[in-house]
């Protein structure tokens, strides 16, 4: 081969390397990227059905029950506006809580329940998870918002 | 009075690293010997001191001065010592002290064992490093000074978190940091061959060894974070994708591809821009990865915007470092001279193609780091990128490159025999392909993603015996750069092997068992006998035992522990593992179902995972592969040898 064709040869194949990375991560990003949603939104049924996403928030005080297998638990996730039924079987991780910050990942079940494969809580009791810290001032701030119209709007 | 010399050590540190990074590197441009010779008294003169503020930090966590804030918020006195010294590198102050402590050292050793170099490269190489010292040094002293006194001072520390106090956490962040840091001198003798404008194979040969040794202790500490993620964190998953990984691990790909390049670049002279453009992008990562984990941004975007000062620094830093060399690079290296020819079918293309595919690799797992943190700090929602999407999209990715790594040291340099190779790689093809598609019928449940993955990891083990004893066969020496190319390449093989086998055929189980129960799990027996309280040095535990049989003999006595630590009060999961060298059993304890201590069930996660330790087993090959190849002797050899091996090397061609 000459110079010329081997440099086009090498050209093509590295074009064509790129585009099948290309490919590869935008399919990738499609099926596996994970959205967050709070309680809120979730009730306001902003969340997808059928599909996997992430909840936030604290776990409801008093709302943590195990049932009678030993391993599936139900808790109460809440961002203080509106709360979330979920239902979990498995090992919680250590630092899950009563009224500590969470993160769960499953799907939302026909009974109206979050049916979480995954629980997330970190391991530093000062962390919050960004997700529910989000969540928890977004509530915050339309409950202000709310208080705010509810007093007459205001001015 | 201890943490006050540490801290004023420092700022003579930081005063001699800018008489280091900038009058060696303007006496070597101006031909000013006296000026240049700086460089290695200065390199040796800011080890000391940097050294001295070590200890002194160290000191005051080993004799608990609680007035100093650093120790106040992260030892106690019930810590015991070794995790006292330990947590001297336990903060963010504290790693910062032990990252320049590290680069302190990679200028120690540069000034030490670069006798046969040109003293004016030298004093190039010290001074952009010296340069990459007064960064750090400025950061530490000016954002996070490890010796803030805290007055009055503390009764008592917060302590160390319990996650750290492992031995394997005490030794993977200096082996960590030692891999990050010494790409730094990769990073430096590209620019000083930039700013030289002289970029030859001598240039490659000197920062190969420099290259190998980084990436063996960069190998190493990922290898022991993921070990330790593996029995810690009590999931006994052993690699999360997650950004803390991500980070040191892209610095890992990239430095992979620069020593493949750097091979060619040295034998034949040629793609020398494209390793230089790597030697750039593996430190730039390592800065990334620093950036990443010390600026705050992953735990938090908003974080890191309320209390931007870290943040911005290194994000400066960055800037400056990755965009002058860039620049450099730029202007530099269209100057390069090409180097010798190849065809398309030669060892040269292979390699090429191999540090491509790891580029492009290291950029899709960039992409799915950074992307989430872009979106959010955008405003434009929550998202996160788990495992799936790095796990399909590296896969596939890497495995043409393992590929290619069986039969690359069986194609001769310039221009290759296909019809040869192919030849002599038929015993090696065929046993590969009998075992991926046989093996999985002795687990029995056949998949084809795992025969897939098998026959990657025998191909390129059967590949590198092959080359083996082709060598042998034809008479030419073994030396140890090549034995130590094929064993790193065996590395690679039983890592693939070993994830392919965890992969397909693990067993994990969650259950509930009252003291007495037992189960029965991949044939195994686990029968729980309870939980007893113990006392450890500074935590209590509730520990089970749990006896593993095997068609009633005895396997294993397990005991996991759920840990309270006296002062975070946090409970940590203990878990216990069977070591085997074809499977580890892996139990760790849950929590207390239903009420009364002595006879309550519990909650307990048990794992089988065959052949999991050979994933650490094929890093630590890899590993033991690149310390041969550094002690090859030609990197040893006086300037006397120099350029007459590099015309050798050129003429003999394929026999390296």
């Amino acid at each position: 081969m000459k110079p010329r064709h081997q440099r086009v040869v090498a050209i093509a194949a590295g074009v064509a390397l790129i585009a099948i990375a290309a490919a590869l991560v935008l399919n990738a990003f499609q099926g596996n990227v994970v959205f967050f949603f709070s309680p809120s939104q979730v009730m306001a049924k902003e969340a997808p059905v059928e599909k996997t996403f992430r909840i936030g928030g604290m776990v409801e005080k008093g709302s943590l029950k195990r049932r009678a297998d030993g391993l599936t638990v139900d808790f109460v996730v809440t961002d203080t506006a509106k709360s979330i039924p979920v239902v979990y079987t498995g090992l919680l991780p250590d630092l899950f809580k009563e009224g500590k910050g969470v993160v769960a990942q499953g799907r939302l079940g026909p009974d109206g329940r979050f049916h979480a494969s995954e629980v997330l809580a970190k391991h530093d009791e000062n962390y919050m998870p960004p997700e529910v810290a989000h969540a928890l001032s977004k509530a915050e701030a339309e409950r202000a918002a709310r208080s705010v119209v509810d007093t007459g709007g205001g001015r | 009075m201890i943490p006050e010399l540490g801290h004023f050590a420092l700022i003579l540190a930081l005063a001699i690293a800018l008489v280091q990074g900038t009058l060696p590197v303007w006496g070597a441009a101006k031909r000013q010997p006296a000026f240049f010779a700086l460089a290695r008294p200065a390199a040796r003169a800011q080890f000391m001191l940097i050294a001295v503020a070590f200890g002194c930090l160290a000191w005051s966590f080993y004799s608990n001065d609680f007035s100093v804030l650093n120790v106040a918020s992260n030892s106690n006195s019930r810590l015991p010592t070794a995790y006292r010294i330990a947590a001297t590198w336990g903060s963010h102050e504290g790693s910062l002290l032990l990252w320049v402590l590290m680069l302190s050292i990679w200028m120690l050793a540069v000034s030490l064992f670069s006798r046969s170099l040109p003293d004016a490269m030298v004093a190039r190489v010290l001074g952009v490093m010296g340069l990459i010292s007064v960064g750090f040094l400025s950061f530490l002293l000016f954002t996070s000074d490890p010796f803030e006194r805290l007055l009055p001072g503390a009764m008592d520390g917060r302590d160390l978190n319990p996650l750290l106090q492992d031995p394997a956490m005490v030794i993977h962040p200096p082996m960590l940091y030692m891999g990050y840091v010494g790409f730094s001198v990769a990073f430096s003798f590209a620019i000083a061959a930039l700013l030289d404008g002289r970029l030859d194979a001598s240039w490659a040969r000197w920062s190969r060894p420099w290259t190998i040794a980084a990436w063996i202790f960069l190998t190493l500490g990922i290898a022991l974070g993921s070990f330790w993620a593996y029995y810690e964190l009590g999931w006994g998953g052993w690699w999360f994708w997650d950004p803390v990984e991500n980070a040191s691990f892209m610095p890992w790909l990239i430095g992979t591809a620069l020593i493949h390049s750097l091979a060619v670049t040295e034998k034949r002279g040629a793609f020398k821009s494209w390793t230089v453009l790597l030697a750039i992008l593996a430190f730039s990562l390592s800065l990334l990865g620093t950036f990443l984990v010390r600026s705050g941004v992953l735990t938090s975007v908003h974080a890191f915007a309320s209390d931007p000062k870290r943040g911005i620094f290194i994000l400066a830093f960055l800037a400056l470092v990755i965009g002058g060399s860039l620049t450099l690079y730029a202007w530099r290296a269209g100057k390069v001279a090409p180097g010798a020819r190849f065809e398309l079918l030669s060892r040269e293309s292979m390699l090429l193609a191999n540090s491509v595919l790891l580029l492009v690799a290291c950029a899709a797992v960039l992409l799915g780091t950074l992307y989430p943190l872009f979106l959010d700090a955008l405003g434009l929602g929550k998202i996160s990128v788990g495992p799936p999407y790095f796990q399909s999209v590296f896969a596939p990715l890497m495995a043409p490159a393992i590929l290619l790594a069986g039969v690359g040291p069986l194609i001769a340099w310039r221009k290759g025999d296909v019809a040869q190779a192919a030849q002599r790689l038929r015993w090696a093809a065929i046993v590969a392909l009998l075992g991926a598609l046989f093996l999985p019928l002795a687990f029995g449940r056949w998949a084809a993603l795992t025969s897939f993955g098998l026959l990657l990891g025998f191909w390129i083990i059967g590949g590198s015996l092959t080359a083996l004893f082709v060598r042998i066969k034809s008479g030419a020496g073994l030396g140890s750069s090549f034995l130590g190319m094929l064993l790193a390449h065996v590395g690679i093989g039983v890592f693939v092997l070993a994830v392919t086998l965890v992969k397909s055929y693990e067993t994990e189980r969650d259950v509930r068992l009252a003291p007495g129960e037992s189960i029965v799990l991949g044939g195994y027996d686990f029968r729980f006998e309870g939980v007893k309280d113990v006392e450890g040095p500074n935590y209590v535990a509730a520990r089970g035992t749990v006896m593993v049989t095997r068609n009633g003999a005895p396997v294993a006595r397990l005991a996991p522990e759920k840990r309270i630590y006296h002062v975070q009060r946090n409970p940590m999961t203990e878990s216990a593992i069977d070591y085997g060298a074809t499977r580890h059993i892996y139990v760790s304890l849950g929590e207390s179902v239903g009420d009364g201590k002595e006879n309550a069930a519990w909650t307990l996660r048990i794992l089988i995972k065959p052949f999991v330790g050979w994933i650490w087993g094929g890093c630590v090959l890899m590993a033991l592969g690149g310390l041969l190849a550094a002690s090859d002797r030609r990197y040893r050899s006086g300037t006397r040898r120099r350029e007459q091996t590099a015309d050798a090397t050129l003429v003999r061609g394929s026999t390296a």
